[in-house]
């Protein structure tokens, strides 16, 4: 009952944020602190988890896998898939779902409760379009670019630990990661990207912007945007695999 | 004009609102007063359309809004200028871009006609040199005195005020008052204020309904609240010995006023 109530309510706030904007010119500008906030921010963070990730894949592969018969390319090849189809795009969002998504909804839960968002209606402005739509472009938009850049790290993160620990060459280890590559992959996983990029930014915004309360109830809600927010990514990473991945 | 009609709100089951009609004339300074939690923040609300009434009418210039269409909503929102009880400046935003902010996003101005017109306001509210700050970075009476500049900013038809004086010092105070009570005349628009202020009541109470537990106890003027018998009123309004040594006071002005 509550979870159609909640769908219901999401969807109505959804078509509110996606009707046509006031004033383009400030959503712009919106926009681009949007992106730096919620996107450039996240750089930091992306290439740290991803070279050490990727490191550790190539040590476990390498540790897990060892028999004479097993060709070294698996290595770079294993680091690659794992990389491109799970880390990078579902591990990665889970993980800007904590960042970003928390943050999301504390900002927009603090501004409901101190009246800045009823000030902004008064005044006639459409406050959820104002407020969720550049967020949610923002980091539909960023959310490919740092899973590009996830990948790549992550396979330097390989060829930084593989060779040190004596493990494989970086011969064979750059030859595993160019050999049977499916571009594919990447294209599905970029697509999926989107998908949970568009949950991180909407979730959480439809968390804060309808919660009830004080700044207890916000740093509830904000705890409780990213638990929905990382099990929906989950769900959908089944479903679009399920669909898509064959 | 904004005409009630009726109203009464509750939240679950709670009435908070009962029964309430009144006239707000355009022109003059209507005060709404009452205890702390008697409803008045839930009245403002409610006339300006934040909070969804559960009966009664709510009428602008003679229309109910309940009829209005979205567009004719929102065009009736770029009229109204608010001042809620925290302020509620945006965070993100300094002191100037949020005067600024209803200019952007309504007004075809230049930028330049923009920052004269968002001094002009911020001069008016007696706020020089914080145009760079941050809501965080000023102090409360400042904030509210920032609010109330963004709430002029457009010219607005209707001007509501949720005590804008709370938490002010008594200069600030009566130049704030002053203040909106001019606008209110220059500008010959419709102004609701909540209060606890008294000194508000005796200077500016062009019209004052007084509501206890959220039904409306009397109406009148601020001479008339000299003279009233309602007892409710008068431990209200004149519960400090000062106050009431005022009373005397004003009653004897008014009596030589008259003579
Ligand atoms: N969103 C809400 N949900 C439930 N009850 C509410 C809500 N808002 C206000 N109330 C209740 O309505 C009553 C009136 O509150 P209101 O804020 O209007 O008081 P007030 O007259 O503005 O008081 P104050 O002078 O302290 O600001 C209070 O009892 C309050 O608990
Ligand atoms: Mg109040």
């Amino acid at each position: 009952m509550k979870f159609f109530f909640h769908l219901g309510q999401y969807m109505l706030l959804m078509k509110k944020v996606f009707s046509k904007p006031e004033k383009g010119r400030i959503y712009w500008r919106q926009l681009l602190v949007e992106i730096e906030k919620l996107g450039i921010d996240s750089i930091g963070i992306v290439v740290i988890i991803s070279v050490f990730m990727g490191g550790i894949i190539t040590l476990q592969l390498t540790y897990n896998l060892t028999n004479p018969f097993m060709p070294s390319y698996l290595i770079g090849l294993g680091n690659r898939d794992t990389l491109i189809l799970e880390f990078s795009s579902t591990v990665l969002s889970l993980m800007l779902a904590g960042k970003v998504g928390a943050n999301i909804a504390t900002e927009i839960g603090s501004m409901r409760i101190t009246e800045q968002i009823d000030s902004m209606e008064i005044m006639g402005v459409n406050s959820a379009s104002f407020l969720i739509l550049p967020k949610i472009i923002a980091v539909v938009f960023v959310s490919p670019m740092l899973f590009i850049l996830s990948i790549a790290t992550g396979l330097v993160g390989g060829l930084i630990t593989g060779p040190m620990a004596g493990v494989v060459t970086t011969a064979q280890y750059l030859n595993g990661v160019t050999y049977a590559f499916v571009p594919y992959y990447v294209t599905f996983s970029g697509l999926k990207t989107l998908v949970f990029g568009f949950l991180i930014a909407s979730v959480p915004a439809y968390k804060g912007y309808y919660v009830d309360g004080g700044a207890l109830e916000v740093g509830k809600v904000s705890t409780q945007s990213v638990v929905t927010t990382s099990i929906l990514i989950l769900f959908f990473d089944l479903i679009l695999t399920q669909i898509f991945f064959k | 004009m904004i005409e009630i009609k009726n109203l009464c709100k509750s939240f679950e089951e709670r009435p908070v609102l009962k029964d309430i009609s009144t006239k707000f004339e355009k022109g003059k300074t209507n005060l709404i007063i009452g205890q702390s939690g008697s409803g008045k923040t839930v009245l403002l609300k409610s006339i300006v359309g934040l909070l969804e009434i559960d009966e009664g009418e709510i009428l602008y210039n003679g229309e109910d809004v309940a009829h209005f269409s979205n567009k004719e909503r929102k065009s009736l929102r770029q009229d109204i200028g608010m001042v809620f009880q925290g302020g509620a400046l945006f965070d993100s935003l300094t002191v100037e871009e949020n005067v600024r902010f209803p200019l952007d996003m309504f007004s075809k101005q230049t930028e330049k006609e923009k920052l004269d017109r968002v001094n002009f306001c911020l001069e008016r509210v007696d706020i020089k040199g914080a145009n760079e700050l941050y809501p965080a970075e000023i102090s409360g009476g400042m904030r509210k005195r920032v609010a109330i500049a963004r709430a002029i900013v457009l010219n607005p038809k209707y001007l509501f005020c949720d005590e804008p004086n709370s938490g002010l010092d008594p200069m600030t105070s009566i130049l704030i008052d002053n203040l909106i009570n001019q606008i209110t005349r220059d500008l010959d628009i419709t102004t609701i204020i909540n209060t606890h202020d008294m000194n508000s009541v005796m200077e500016i109470g062009d019209n004052i309904l007084f509501i206890s537990h959220g039904e409306k106890w009397w109406e009148g003027n601020k001479n008339e609240i000299l003279y009233t018998s309602n007892e409710k009123l008068n431990d209200f309004v004149f519960a400090s010995p000062l106050y009431r040594e005022m009373r005397t006071l004003k009653k004897q002005e008014l009596k030589d006023e008259q003579s």
